[in-house]
């Protein structure tokens, strides 16, 4: 992992608006983005941590914590607030134990409440590790996040 | 082989599987593998091939089959059990499957005009042969080979295209900004706001999703006209499948000298960057887009200077939405004034709206300029879930506004709606019937933007923290008189003290709803009563004796066990444990569980939680 963040550094090295590509990456390489690597990356962009820590939390795409080894996304889109969205949080809560925002202590889900995943036909849906659930009701819900808990990412 | 020596395709045996992000959720690729199976086992001389969004998403998974005689059998909500009759009954036997075929004068596509669309859910979009077969590109050498830049710009302004991100502003008159502005750095930028943050819109993400070349040879035609050679494509990063189509597209286009220097043999270079968006709704907002591609926070300054003036890295820039780009290669082709011919008299050409929410067929569609919500809600969307009662039509998301039953006869263009208090938005149109809550629909709202609020103005900072919270307190059952007054003078200051659209705009959802829907808030107020039993705090679940027959699945599914009761006898809800998340309600199939709401409710069975509520 710290060889493929060092190629990354290089390749970026001096192009122009690169702090954000370099987050994103960062993030893909150790799924979150963890204090030493910002260090770097203030060093290779000629900005300091302040800036880069700054730009990192602004974004809500930026992780500070690993996470979980699924990630789940309940949609609070216009549409699947309409269809009933809250009442999911309320079954995940209650089939994992945690709210959106936090991971489960056994390091297994991740679940977020995302602004809107643009299916909003199909409403109210999750993402479950990049897969799209829609028309759900609680019941479905509740068998799709024991489904996928048995599954491996 | 050239752009130019690809010539109208064969006539072709196909079958198309819409795959865009929500056929994809709701089984298409399931579908698409299964399709291509049975055909191979069969070996019947059909090709299976990927198309993007064909709309009617109502009934996803959606297979086109294509006769080599030209005809089109469109199929509705086929899943994997129905690929077999499909590949059996029609491929093999060319028989149609009646049941599963959606009718050729189907409302939901008839009223529809599509010009964005048109290649949407028709070609491969990984395939620049099939997009350069459907007249792809012939608007760049028009252009490139026959016009002035001038030339182009006029054409534009004749055609009488506004942006369609929602202000509306003159897409003519933008470039012709950007091309007068003498460029200090020696640089001038094409830029593609494809951060599409409207909870409840997916028309830019089905565009590109369905069409990317399209877009990118409408940002080709305005680098021309304003003399830039370089662009940005600015997407979500919520969006991974547009944004593999836009590298695909990207790609296949270096490769046909389409991109970098010399294109089309004419002096004309470009060359266009894809950049990955990371999660801040009001990078939308174009002076925050362009921080955000430069690398810093997302925050929108004062303009002016306007982008056109100085803009990315300093220099001059024009920013257009995806679906204002994807207009302009139709418009260059058919020319302004023919495009100009459609809409109304301020309002040119067609708009793609998503169509969600309690609604019948929700989808995306395109309609031409004109037509009225009520047409469009009920000839194509067919009306409401149900058949119950049609509210309110949210329309422009965040910034927009609900337009209530007594407004559907207004007509859509973008000085119509505003008059409303709603706007046209960049599409998203959300339909609610009575079981939605207008005054959760506004705090919705208000809880969305105050998470995406960057912070920089103190009103739209700390002013909609105050309307959320006032709100909060209403949906609560804790609303007193005052609110109303003081919600209103928030919004008025919040309005006139935020530099730019976000916040400009942020109280119009409350102050849309208070408009039309002042009762609602009154009925929360004082009586303790959302009508459309929405609002938690204020409503109660129990179970109709009468109705039980004692099947224990409400209790099965209650989070806290306050659904209970023995088998076969009829069960009761604790009202002390009960969270009213409503799944019991949901659960039931003897339309047992009833929910009241309003002082004698809330009295009659108070609950721990919200006991102080009245």
């Amino acid at each position: 992992m710290e060889q493929a963040f060092q190629t990354l550094l290089a390749e970026w090295r001096g192009v122009k608006g690169n702090v954000i590509p370099l987050l994103q990456k960062t993030q893909e390489i150790f799924g979150f983005l963890p204090r030493e690597s910002m260090i770097e990356i203030a060093r290779a962009t000629g900005k300091t941590a302040a800036e880069i820590y700054g730009v990192a939390t602004f974004y809500a795409q930026f992780r500070f914590t690993p996470m979980g080894r699924h990630v789940m996304k309940i949609c609070h889109g216009t549409a699947c607030h309409v269809q009933g969205a809250d009442s999911l949080d309320t079954v995940v809560e209650q089939k994992l134990g945690v709210k959106p925002g936090a991971t489960t202590a056994d390091g297994e889900f991740t679940v977020e409440r995302v602004a809107c995943l643009g299916c909003c036909s199909l409403a109210p849906v999750v993402m479950i590790d990049g897969e799209v659930y829609g028309r759900l009701t609680g019941d479905k819900l509740g068998k799709i996040v024991a489904a996928a808990g048995a599954r491996k990412p | 082989m050239s752009a130019a020596t690809v010539q109208k395709g064969a006539a072709v045996a196909e079958v198309a599987v819409g795959m865009s992000s929500c056929g994809i959720a709701a089984g298409a690729r399931v579908v698409f593998d299964r399709l291509g199976k049975e055909v191979a086992a069969r070996h019947l001389p059909w090709a299976v091939v990927a198309t993007g969004c064909i709309g009617a998403c109502h009934a996803e998974p959606l297979v086109e089959v294509r006769q080599p005689d030209g005809r089109r059998f469109l199929y509705g909500n086929v899943d994997e059990s129905r690929v077999e009759s499909i590949v059996a009954g029609h491929l093999a036997a060319g028989a149609p499957v009646a049941e599963l075929l959606i009718p050729e004068d189907y409302p939901y596509l008839a009223r529809q005009k599509r010009t964005v669309l048109a290649n949407c859910g028709v070609i491969d979009p990984e395939s620049i042969e099939q997009y350069i077969q459907h007249d792809g590109y012939v608007a760049l050498r028009k252009v490139l080979t026959g016009m002035t830049p001038q030339q182009v710009i006029d054409d534009v302004k004749l055609s009488g295209l506004r942006g369609r991100g929602g202000a509306g502003f003159s897409t003519g008159m933008k470039w012709t900004f950007a091309r007068d502005s003498k460029s200090l750095t020696g640089k001038k930028f094409v830029i593609c706001n494809a951060d599409e943050g409207d909870p409840g819109a997916f028309m830019d993400r089905s565009v590109l999703e369905g069409d990317p070349h399209a877009v990118l040879e409408g940002m080709l035609i305005c680098a021309y006209a304003i003399g830039s050679d370089e662009g940005y494509m600015y997407v979500r990063a919520e969006y991974p499948l547009a944004i593999k189509r836009l590298h695909i597209a990207i790609t296949q286009m270096k490769e046909r000298g389409l991109l970098g220097a010399g294109i089309l043999g004419t002096p004309f270079s470009f060359s266009v960057h894809i950049k990955e968006g990371a999660g801040a709704f009001v990078c939308g907002e174009e002076t925050a887009l362009m921080a955000s591609i430069e690398g810093r926070r997302g925050m929108p300054r004062l303009r002016p200077p306007f982008p056109a003036a100085r803009g990315l890295w300093d220099s001059p820039s024009n920013i257009n939405n995806v679906e204002t780009y994807a207009n302009v290669p139709p418009l260059i082709r058919m020319g302004g004034a023919a495009y100009a011919a459609v809409g109304t008299e301020k309002s040119k050409g067609t708009k793609v709206f998503a169509l969600a929410g309690k609604i019948k067929r929700g989808g995306m569609i395109e309609v031409p300029m004109g037509i009225s919500l009520r047409e469009v809600i009920f000839d194509i969307g067919g009306g409401i879930i149900g058949n119950r009662r049609f509210k309110a039509v949210q329309m422009g998301g965040p910034s927009g506004g609900c337009v209530p039953e007594q407004l559907a006869d207004v007509l859509v263009d973008y000085d119509s709606l505003t008059a409303t208090g709603a706007i046209m938005g960049s599409g998203g149109m959300v339909v609610m019937d009575e079981s939605t809550c207008m005054v959760d629909v506004a705090r919705y709202f208000l809880t969305f933007i105050q998470s995406e609020s960057c912070g920089k103005c103190t009103f739209c900072r700390i002013g909609t923290k105050r309307m959320l919270e006032i709100l909060t307190r209403i949906t609560e059952g804790k609303g007193e008189e005052s609110d109303i007054a003081e919600l209103e003078e928030l919004a008025a200051k919040v309005k006139v003290s935020s530099l730019c659209g976000l916040g400009q705009t942020a109280p119009n959802p409350v102050l849309t709803t208070l408009r039309y829907f002042r009762a609602e808030y009154d009925d929360h107020i004082r009586n303790k009563r959302c009508a459309a039993k929405k609002c938690k705090a204020l409503i109660r679940y129990s179970v109709t004796a009468e109705k039980c027959t004692g099947c224990m699945l409400c209790a099965r599914v209650c989070p806290t066990k306050a659904a209970h009761g023995e088998r076969k006898k009829a069960h009761v809800i604790d009202q002390d444990t009960c969270i009213q998340c409503g799944l019991c309600f949901e659960a039931c199939r003897f339309d047992a569980i009833e929910i009241s709401s309003g002082r004698e409710a809330l009295a009659a069975a108070p609950s721990r939680e919200t006991a102080d509520a009245h």
